[in-house]
């Protein structure tokens, strides 16, 4: 593994909000690195800056300091058409609302990444199928989001998430918003995708949650206060 | 992400918010189809005078007794002099004097009282007293017996050509031609009715169509008593010869009334081409303002536009943080904006010209009025409708490009 570029490799990651003449500092120095493969959950109370994290990892933002590499490739200085590209090629979401269009199914819902990646229609019709699958909602493609429940929205999100695949899968609070029974479920969906190989960042403030990652990152007032190795 | 994928979201945007797209569109709808009916009804007013007066003839110059100012700087009317004879007319006509003038007609005018000896029917009409070239000079034809002859002058004859108008109204189907009418108690013969000049509403055509002819002679002598002429009616050689046969005319009455100074001249020619670019002008200035004023409501419409892509853009700032997440570049999220709002301008566009169509259709059978649609006219207002969409549609989608992702993406 020591070979191979890290998926993330920030450092010394700041990022400051200005309002007015008011400058709060969310992240105050950060330096992380993910390896290919790895599953990291980030941990933190709320206003500890995991939220701001997710977003500089997301490309969302860039950060106000420090370098952001991901894949190899500096995202720290890009604009936004670059970061746009980026995102849509390299980076999937899981949102905790879900955050599926309601006027499209579920089909249309998870094409749309495959879309902004310029797929042609047939192909893009394929792959957005096979991803539901992968989700166990073969038989729910054509449904719009208002007719799944809140656990199989969050699987079409995932479905969305993987059908570029990215080079990192990003979940915010993936479990926030549904009952246990769900949550288990899309838990048990993210530990496949690690087990298939993929590098996932999840953030959370549930240690039920972070358990099932192999490590886990807590942060304090915008700063890594510790890092857990996974119990064996 | 193609064009014609842009052009799908945008539809299922505008589709579900069915209520609000369709009261945009109706704003553009209305604008557009009050600009292109407005234009129409302007055109047609114009096309309705051009034709008129085409069919009294461009070529035409009418002289009438009087002039704007006397010598002694009192203003008389147009008409108010008795200075215009006969020979004038004679003199006007001869082709060495005024070798632009085609013809000339010499018109003592007068209103008369008609009763046909048949029914007794009344009617009270112009008549005019003149020799046979009025008919070349007007470009009219008779549609039933004859016109007046040289003849019918020299012998001062009782007959009578009379407008169709006219003979409908005494003879009422009956064939006039070879019945007797009394105008002003004095028995006449009618020869001839003549062909109309069409039936339209105005007062300029209906007046060419109901009048009564009568040789000169007859009528200083036996109607009217003897009078000086109301006016000479001149008719140029050509359309383009009209001011050489305006300046030849207006040379020779000079000389024969002796005035040496042309504003003294106790005489006023005036051209149907005036009357016409008048015509033409009033008409244009109130398709200019009933334009304005479909102007504004199209630009009414346009704010409507705008407003809606606004509020569409405030609503649907999750969806745009979204579709930016996703990855759609700011050029992307821009382009579907600006495509919504054309699809909007476009679809009130087209549903306008619609209207207008239907209303080109409809409305001149309720108001009297022809419109005339010129595709220009139609194809000019599509353009206006996606160009409205464009613009008003800027300022939203270029908001809507420029919202940060997360911003976009923490509105709960």
């Amino acid at each position: 593994m020591a070979d191979r570029a890290p998926v993330i490799d920030l450092r010394d990651v700041t990022k400051v909000y200005r309002s007015g003449a008011l400058a709060v500092a969310a992240l105050r120095g950060i330096t992380l690195r993910v390896d290919a493969g790895e599953y990291v959950a980030v941990m933190g109370p709320s206003g500890s800056g995991k939220s701001t994290l997710m977003h500089i990892l997301g490309c969302l933002e860039v950060p106000t300091s420090g370098t952001y590499v991901l894949d190899g490739q500096d995202v720290s200085t890009m604009d936004e058409t670059e970061l746009a590209s980026v995102r849509c090629h390299r980076i999937g979401f899981v949102f905790q609302q879900f955050n599926l269009l309601p006027s499209l199914t579920a089909l249309r819902n998870v094409e749309l990444p495959l879309a902004y990646a310029g797929v042609g229609r047939a192909e893009r019709r394929g792959r957005a199928l096979e991803a539901l699958g992968r989700v166990g909602l073969a038989d729910r493609v054509q449904h719009r989001p208002g007719e799944l429940s809140g656990g199989q929205q969050q699987r079409v999100a995932i479905a969305r998430a993987l059908v570029n695949d990215p080079s990192l899968i990003l979940a915010d609070e993936p479990t926030g918003a549904l009952d246990s029974a769900s949550a288990a479920e899309i838990i048990g969906l993210l530990d496949e995708l690690h087990a298939a190989g993929r590098t996932l960042v999840l953030i959370t403030h549930d240690p039920d949650v972070a358990r099932s990652a192999g490590r886990s990152v807590r942060l304090l007032d915008g700063l890594i206060l510790a890092e857990t190795e996974p119990v064996p | 992400m193609t064009w014609l994928e842009t052009l799908r979201t945008s539809l299922d945007a505008i589709r579900t918010r069915r209520l609000r797209s369709g009261l945009t569109v109706l704003g553009i709808m209305i604008g557009i189809a009050a600009v292109i009916l407005t234009v129409g009804l302007g055109q047609g007013a114009q096309n309705q005078v051009s034709a008129e007066i085409n069919a009294l003839g461009t070529n035409l110059l009418t002289v009438s007794p009087g002039s704007a100012t006397t010598a002694s700087g009192i203003r008389s009317g147009f008409g108010s002099a008795s200075t215009l004879t006969e020979s004038d007319a004679a003199a006007l006509a001869s082709r060495t004097v005024a070798p632009d003038v085609a013809d000339v007609a010499p018109v003592v005018t007068s209103s008369g009282t008609l009763t046909d000896t048949l029914n007794s029917n009344n009617w009270t009409t112009a008549v005019d007293g003149t020799t046979p070239s009025w008919a070349a000079v007007r470009d009219r034809t008779v549609a039933q017996g004859r016109f007046l002859d040289r003849q019918d002058v020299t012998d001062h004859a009782a007959v009578a050509v009379l407008g169709p108008d006219t003979a409908s109204e005494l003879f009422r189907g009956f064939d006039p031609v070879g019945q007797s009418v009394d105008v002003n108690g004095v028995p006449m013969t009618v020869v001839g009715v003549l062909d109309s000049v069409g039936s339209t509403s105005s007062s300029t055509a209906s007046s060419q169509d109901d009048l009564v002819i009568v040789p000169i002679s007859t009528a200083v002598q036996r109607l009217f008593g003897p009078s000086s002429l109301s006016s000479i009616l001149v008719k140029s050689t050509s359309g383009g010869t009209l001011s050489a046969a305006y300046q030849e005319v207006d040379d020779e009455l000079l000389a024969l009334h002796k005035i040496t100074n042309p504003a003294d001249a106790d005489f006023t020619i005036a051209s149907e081409a005036s009357l016409v670019s008048t015509a033409t002008s009033v008409d244009r200035t109130l398709t200019v303002l009933l334009g304005g004023i479909a102007g504004i409501s199209l630009l009414v419409g346009g704010i409507g536009v705008m407003n809606i892509m606004l509020v569409s853009v405030t609503e649907r700032v999750r969806e745009i943080g979204l579709r930016k997440a996703l990855g759609a570049t700011p050029a992307l999220v821009r382009r579907q904006f600006l495509v919504e709002a054309s699809v909007l301008g476009l679809s009130g566009g087209g549903l306008g010209t619609l209207l207008a169509l239907l209303g080109a259709g409809l409305l001149p059978h309720a108001i009297g009025y022809p419109i005339a649609l010129s595709p220009l006219a139609v194809v000019g207002a599509l353009a206006i409708a996606i160009a409205i969409g464009l613009v008003f549609g800027v300022y939203p989608a270029s908001r809507a490009a420029r919202l940060a992702p997360i911003d976009a993406l923490r509105t709960e």
